[in-house]
């Protein structure tokens, strides 16, 4: 117990769960589009596909700089989805396989490019690999201060265009009739969710990065039918997770943040598939239940079993 | 034959093709002003797709789409044009209710970043009686029947109060009931000088719900008054003869 004092007090863990909390927040709201927009797996493209990008930046540049590897990884992300995009456009190849063949591609390339990095003096300091799985005590004040700048400016730019993304994604073309140019709307909110991915690569990592991005907003889904409800939920989720998640690994020595926040996020997924009102797996079962012992039992209880 | 008409779209030479394979020929068509006019055609005659390029969701390969006798830029035009789509076109799972839904009809007139106000809420509230769905406003969309989710895109398209309206089958799957209500609506937009395109199916009822027909089959087979056009010999070059349909008509 003594401990848990001692690690809350702990200001290098107050920055990292802050952190962690922060990205949770932002992914949490992008994450809802996503998932809404049925391009869930774009995500996980794109967080793959940054790995040679952080690499290839710490190999031309020669930076160890938060900020200049992850500029690399948006280069390498944007560039895999243009490649997607145009493979599905020119070829045969349909999108999902598109995506994996570009995804799959593309980390090969950033875990082989890792090798190769290990072998250049000076490098085992640049740590990262703290891009695969994450490494949330590596985050520092600036990172924050980041983070916090794009994810106010992420959310100022969700909540001014609030109407227009809904309409977008329920109905694109209804929205590209009344004057909403789809396509500029489909580019401003995948480069929202590109950044947040970016943002997540040096706490999650590039391979549970899209967890962050759908979890929150799966488990939000389930609670709630209205759009404005399920985004601030799956905020909620998200920053929980972060805060449990860098909890947990600062608890259990050698415990990666990432994979730690992304089991946490789940099972706050786990527990709203199975109890959510509703929508719930639970509630369904009991509904037919039900159905069938009214139908069945003339309108009085019958005992289940 | 001369006739006085005003035309409110002009469509020349347009070409449609998806992945090279050509969807509409060379299709040159002009749109009556102030009436009720079906398309008709087989399946995959191009009729969705011959929509969709006068909305300029579809880049045609050659040809232009003219509005209001002039005015080219469909962007343009925006408050002026409303839209059914077929209600298969979206995903009724979304978190969002009738009203909402009604609503988005009016962003196009609230224009960028402006919030819906008390009025639009009224139209919309107007609108859903117009098509007998009041008591359904707060009701989850998902929860809806194929019928009430038509309603409530029309509903949603009369909230634009637009000039011309395109329906894309909006019979399809609806009750008689929920039929009889949306030919009402069409005699009512008719009467308020607003044109209507609709994508039809059914044969039968053409006579009795539309001014106007055009028959297609990738090309446009006639176009013209249904009295005048809708007749045994264009419909079996639009069918090609094999259609039971057909049979059962004459």
């Amino acid at each position: 117990m003594g401990n848990m004092i001692e690690l809350f007090s702990n200001y290098t863990f107050q920055i990292v769960a802050l952190g962690s909390a922060l990205l949770g927040l932002i992914s949490g709201v992008i994450g809802c589009f996503s998932v809404l927009r049925k391009q869930s797996l774009l995500g996980d493209g794109v967080s793959h596909s940054a790995l040679p990008g952080v690499v290839m930046a710490f190999i031309i540049l020669g930076s160890k700089k938060t900020e200049v590897l992850l500029l690399g990884a948006l280069v390498s992300g944007l560039l895999s989805t243009l490649l997607i995009v145009v493979i599905v456009r020119y070829t045969r190849v349909k999108f999902d396989s598109a995506l994996a063949l570009v995804m799959s591609a593309f980390f090969g390339l950033g875990l082989a490019l890792l090798t190769y990095v290990q072998k250049i003096p000076n490098s085992n300091q640049a740590g990262l690999n703290r891009f695969i799985f994450g490494q949330a005590s590596t985050l520092l004040q600036r990172d924050i201060a980041f983070m916090m700048v794009c994810g106010v400016t992420m959310l100022a730019i969700i909540l001014l265009l609030w109407k227009e993304f809904k309409l977008f994604t329920f109905d694109m073309e209804f929205a590209q009739i009344i004057g909403f140019p789809s396509k500029g709307l489909n580019l401003l909110l995948s480069f929202l969710t590109v950044l947040v991915i970016i943002l997540g690569l040096q706490t999650v990592g590039a391979i549970l990065m899209s967890a962050m991005l759908i979890s929150p907003a799966v488990a939000a889904r389930q609670w709630t039918n209205k759009l404005w409800v399920m985004v601030i939920l799956s905020a909620v989720f998200g920053a929980v997770s972060g805060v449990a998640g860098t909890f947990a690994s600062s608890m259990i020595p050698k415990l990666p943040t990432g994979p730690a926040i992304v089991v946490c996020a789940n099972l706050i997924v786990s527990i709203s598939l199975l109890f959510a009102p509703s929508r719930g797996l639970l509630f369904r079962v009991y509904q037919r239940k039900r159905i069938i012992n009214k139908i069945e039992g003339d309108g009085r209880d019958v005992p289940t079993s | 034959m001369e006739r006085q008409e005003n035309y409110i779209v002009e469509i020349e030479n347009l070409t449609v093709a998806y992945d090279r394979k050509p969807a509409l020929w060379d299709i040159n068509l002009k749109i009556p002003k102030g009436q009720v006019m079906a398309i008709i055609g087989p399946n995959g005659a191009g009729k969705t797709t011959l929509i969709k390029a006068m909305l300029g969701l579809i880049k045609p390969v050659t040809g232009t789409v003219r509005y209001f006798e002039g005015n080219v830029d469909i962007h343009t035009l925006k408050g002026k044009i409303g839209y059914v789509p077929q209600t298969e076109s979206v995903d009724w799972d979304f978190p969002t209710t009738v009203q909402d839904v009604v609503l988005m009809g009016c962003y196009g007139k609230l224009g960028w970043f402006r919030r819906p106000r008390k009025s639009d809420i009224e139209l919309v509230k107007q609108m859903l009686q117009k098509v007998g769905m009041q008591e359904y406003a707060s009701r989850q969309i998902s929860q809806l029947s194929g019928r009430q989710q038509q309603r409530v895109f029309l509903a949603r398209a009369l909230a634009q109060e637009a000039e011309i309206y395109f329906m894309d089958e909006p019979f399809k799957g609806v009750d008689a009931h929920t039929e009889r209500a949306i030919v009402a609506l069409l005699k009512e937009l008719k009467k308020h000088g607003k044109t209507v395109v609709v994508v039809h199916h059914d044969l039968h009822t053409v006579l009795d719900y539309f001014d106007w027909v055009t028959l297609i089959n990738m090309r446009v087979i006639a176009s013209g008054p249904v009295k005048e056009v809708f007749n045994e010999e264009n419909l079996k070059k639009t069918y090609h003869n094999s259609d039971i349909l057909l049979r059962s008509l004459m």
